[in-house]
Order: C-alpha cells, then sequence, then structure tokens
C-alpha cells in the first residue's frame, strides 16, 4: 500500500496556527462535548416532560405528546440539522432571522446544532420515561392515590424516582449518541472532533492519522462516560429494586 | 421570504428527485439491510462462540463500530477502501472508488454491528433447551443453527430488525458529506442551484416523514400480531 504513515504529524504545528494538530482535534471534542452537554439539559427537560405527559390519562396531551414524538423521530437528524440551520431563519419575522444569519462563527452553527440535538435526543429520552413509567406494577400509582397524593405528587415522589432509576442504563447510551449524533453538526460548520479531522485531513493529507487520532479520543470519551454513568447508577441503586435488562432497541 | 412558498421547483425537480435520489436511498437501504443482516448474524453467532478469540474479535469490533459517530466511519470507509482495494487487486496506486461503492461497504459494515447485537439478543432469546434438542436429532452446529435457532431467533427479532432498518433508512442522508446523490444530495443540489433551500429542505422532510412514519406504523401492526400469536 502506497501510503505514508506519520504520527508525528499530530505534534505538528496546524494551519491556523493555535497549536499542535493533537490540541486542534482535542479543541474539537470540546465542542462536541460542548453540544452534546448543552442538548442533553434540553433534551432531559423536555424529554422527561412529554415522556411523563404520555403516560397521564388526558387523551389530547397523549395524541400531542404522541404527535411531537412521531415527527422528530421520522425526519433524519441531518434534515433536521438543516431545517434549523437554513429553513427556520427564514420563518421567522425578518429581523430576527437576519440577527440568526449573522451571529458571528461558531456561534451561528452552534446554536442551531444544539436546538436541534436536544430536541432529536428529547424524543428518545421521552420514549424512555413512557417506558420506564408504564414498566412499573400499576399498584405503585394507586397506592399513592392511596395514601391521599394528587397526580402531581404520586409522579414526582412515587413513580417518576423509581421510573428514573430503571431507565438510567439506556439514558447511557443515549448520552452517548448525543456525543455521536453532534458530529452531523459538522453539515452545518460547527468544528467538533469529527469535522476538525476532516479538516485536518485537508490540510495535511494525513487522513488515516487524523481519522484514527479521533477514532481514539472518541473511543476514550466513550469510556469514561460509561464508567461514570457506571458509578452514578451504583450510587442511585435501591437496594431490592432491580433494573431489569430491558429488550434490545433499534439505534444508531 | 417575500417570494412565498415556491412548489414549481419541487415540481420541476421531481423526476430528478426521486428516479435519481430516492432511488440511490432505497437501494442503498436494502443492499446494506440484505448484508448487514447476513454480517451481523454471523457476528453474533462469532459473539456467541465458546472459541474465545472468535467471540472477542466480533465483541471487539461490534464495540468499536458503536463507539464511533457514523460519520466518521463514513469518512473512514470513504478513504480507506481505495488502498484496501489496491492490496486486494495488488495495484500499485490507491483504486478509484465511487461515492456509491464506498456508501455501500460502510453502511453495510456499519449497520452489521448494531444487527449483531439485535440477532445476539434474538439467538439469546431461543430457549437452550432448543439447541440441545438439535445435538440430540444428530445435527450439527450449522444445522442447529440454520435449521433451529436462527429461524426462531428472526421470528423474535423481525419488529427490532426492521425498526432498525428504518433507522438505516434514515441515516443513509448522511451520504451528503460525500457528495453522493442520494434524496437529501439530490434535493440539496437542485436548492443550491435555484437558491430554494427552504422548499426543498422542507421538502424532504416531509417525504422523509411519510415514508418512516409509514414504515414504522406497518412494523407497528406486526409487532401486535406477532405479540398474539407468541
Amino acid at each position: 500500500m502506497g501510503y505514508n504513515w506519520n504520527w508525528g504529524i499530530l505534534l505538528e504545528k496546524e494551519p491556523g496556527a493555535t497549536g499542535t494538530y493533537l490540541q486542534y482535534l482535542i479543541v474539537g471534542l470540546g465542542w462536541s462535548l460542548a453540544t452534546a452537554l448543552a442538548a442533553w439539559v434540553i433534551a432531559l427537560v423536555i424529554g422527561s416532560l412529554v415522556g411523563t405527559l404520555r403516560t397521564t390519562p388526558m387523551p389530547w396531551v397523549v395524541r400531542l405528546g404522541n404527535l411531537y414524538v412521531e415527527i422528530f423521530r421520522n425526519i433524519p437528524l441531518i434534515v433536521q440539522m438543516f431545517l434549523w440551520f437554513f429553513v427556520m431563519p427564514e420563518l421567522l419575522p425578518q429581523e430576527l432571522g437576519d440577527w440568526i444569519k449573522q451571529m458571528p462563527p461558531p456561534w451561528g452553527s452552534y446554536i442551531p446544532a444544539v436546538l436541534c440535538l436536544g430536541i432529536y435526543t428529547s424524543v428518545r429520552i421521552a420514549e424512555q420515561v413512557r417506558a420506564g413509567i408504564q414498566s412499573l406494577p400499576r399498584g405503585q400509582g394507586m397506592a399513592g392515590t392511596a395514601m391521599g397524593l394528587t397526580a402531581a405528587q404520586t409522579y414526582r415522589y412515587v413513580i417518576l424516582p423509581q421510573a428514573f432509576r430503571i431507565i438510567l442504563p439506556p439514558i447511557t447510551s443515549e448520552f452517548m449518541n448525543v456525543i455521536k449524533n453532534s458530529s452531523v453538526a459538522l453539515t452545518i460548520g460547527l468544528l467538533e472532533l469529527t469535522g476538525r479531522a476532516r479538516a485536518m485531513q485537508e490540510f495535511s493529507f494525513h487522513v488515516f492519522e487524523a481519522f484514527a487520532a479521533a477514532t481514539v479520543i472518541y473511543l476514550l470519551t466513550n469510556m469514561v462516560v460509561v464508567l461514570g454513568m457506571r458509578a452514578l447508577e451504583k450510587k442511585v441503586r435501591v437496594p431490592g429494586l432491580i433494573a431489569a435488562g430491558g429488550t434490545p432497541m433499534a439505534g444508531h | 421570504m417575500d417570494s412565498g412558498f415556491d412548489f414549481d421547483v419541487i415540481q420541476r425537480s421531481w423526476g430528478y428527485l426521486f428516479r435519481e435520489g430516492m432511488t440511490f436511498t432505497v437501494t442503498l437501504t436494502l443492499i446494506a439491510m440484505t448484508g448487514g443482516i447476513v454480517f451481523g448474524t454471523l457476528l453474533a453467532m462469532m459473539r456467541l462462540s465458546a472459541f474465545k478469540p472468535l467471540s472477542w474479535i466480533a465483541g471487539a469490533y461490534v464495540n468499536l463500530m458503536r463507539s464511533v459517530p457514523l460519520l466518521l466511519v463514513i469518512f473512514w470507509f470513504f478513504f480507506l477502501v481505495p488502498y484496501i482495494g489496491a492490496w486486494i487487486l495488488r495495484e500499485p496506486n490507491p483504486v478509484k472508488v465511487g461515492a456509491w461503492m464506498s456508501a455501500v461497504i460502510t453502511f453495510t459494515m456499519f449497520e452489521a454491528a448494531y444487527y449483531a447485537e439485535i440477532m445476539r439478543a434474538g439467538i439469546q432469546s431461543v430457549a437452550r433447551g432448543q439447541v440441545w434438542a438439535g445435538y440430540a436429532l444428530g445435527l450439527n452446529y450449522w444445522q442447529t443453527m440454520g435449521k433451529v435457532v436462527l429461524p426462531q431467533a428472526f421470528r423474535n427479532m423481525l419488529p427490532v430488525l426492521l425498526t432498525q432498518t428504518i433507522i438505516l433508512f434514515q441515516d443513509t442522508s448522511l451520504v451528503y458529506v460525500i457528495s453522493a446523490t442520494d434524496f437529501l444530495g439530490a434535493a440539496s443540489k437542485v436548492a443550491n442551484r435555484d437558491y430554494r433551500l427552504v422548499e426543498m429542505y422542507t421538502f424532504v422532510a416531509v417525504v422523509y416523514f411519510v415514508i418512516s412514519y409509514g414504515l414504522s406504523t406497518l412494523v407497528k401492526r406486526l409487532q401486535d400480531r406477532i405479540a398474539i400469536v407468541r
């Protein structure tokens, strides 16, 4: 194979003169994480809310929740990214739209990316939360009512604390998914890890070193997240309440 | 947006969008699904094998693929396949491989890891006694797998396999980054040529929604049917 390996390239200066290529990639990881974390907050808030509302006995609320989930689940992420980036500013009032379009980089792509990823992920969280709540025995809710708790109190003190513990493992993999999915933001110009690996390939022509470095960084991040979540799981575990193994979910 | 929504651009590019773009997307989905399920099943069998090295290799492959973003995998293969091709064909220089071939290989290899996890759960969902019964009848490993275990595993996992395929169908839109002319790629080319981004991307979103929602409704119906039988 006629490929010249040169791992030293990682320690050479990148053309933007902000440091070495390795630093350039690590800053990219920073952007991936900044995007993923901000999106994660949005996803958890909206996802928990929508997921919970879909288990209430109010049919129109459930229907509205289902509509939300179906819309954002059935459109590919990259298309949603384009909708937020290209389409949304055009549909807003002229002034607001222009203001968004003129935001300096990287904010002009960071903010749409966060909104897009946050809402995209919220749907997946909502599904998990709903499944978690529905996996509890019905008696739990009834016991809450029998003890004189209101519906809101039953959710707050009885149902949600158990449901969230049950869904913690799938939520972990959702967090990994947000980090991975943040790479799609490169299509709207956000220079996160994958985008920077691609850029490094274009500057230096060292394709495989760039991608290998990015791959290793992703693997390490993955490991840290898994370990962190395992520690969290241990901390919040309630003795006697064993989380079910769960059925495999399709994913990407 | 002072000119209003321009439906005309969709009408004008209809043929290009569907004959070129959607054909690419659907063909890629079907090939990657078939290849992915075949390789995925083999990976699952390897992973469940009693021969440890085989199990480790399959486990490492599956975990690697599941830990990195699909976009990075698309880039990897886009640049790697020409070198692999050169190595196989013993050519001195990297072989020219188009976006199409590269996409087919990428999605087959990537989805195999996801299908493998599903098939592993499927194989494990078949009662152990079934395997023992197979061996007791004098069947060998391949016969037991092919005639007893896998048919049941497929049946149990059919809804999940199909749901994964819907996700695959949506994910193929990421070939945009290697400038392939899939449905999104075709729409994006028209959008940029005619400066009709709002119309084209909205239209693309609607089409993907209708197809994915339709398919997932069908899968749900199938799931209910299977659930009653079992």
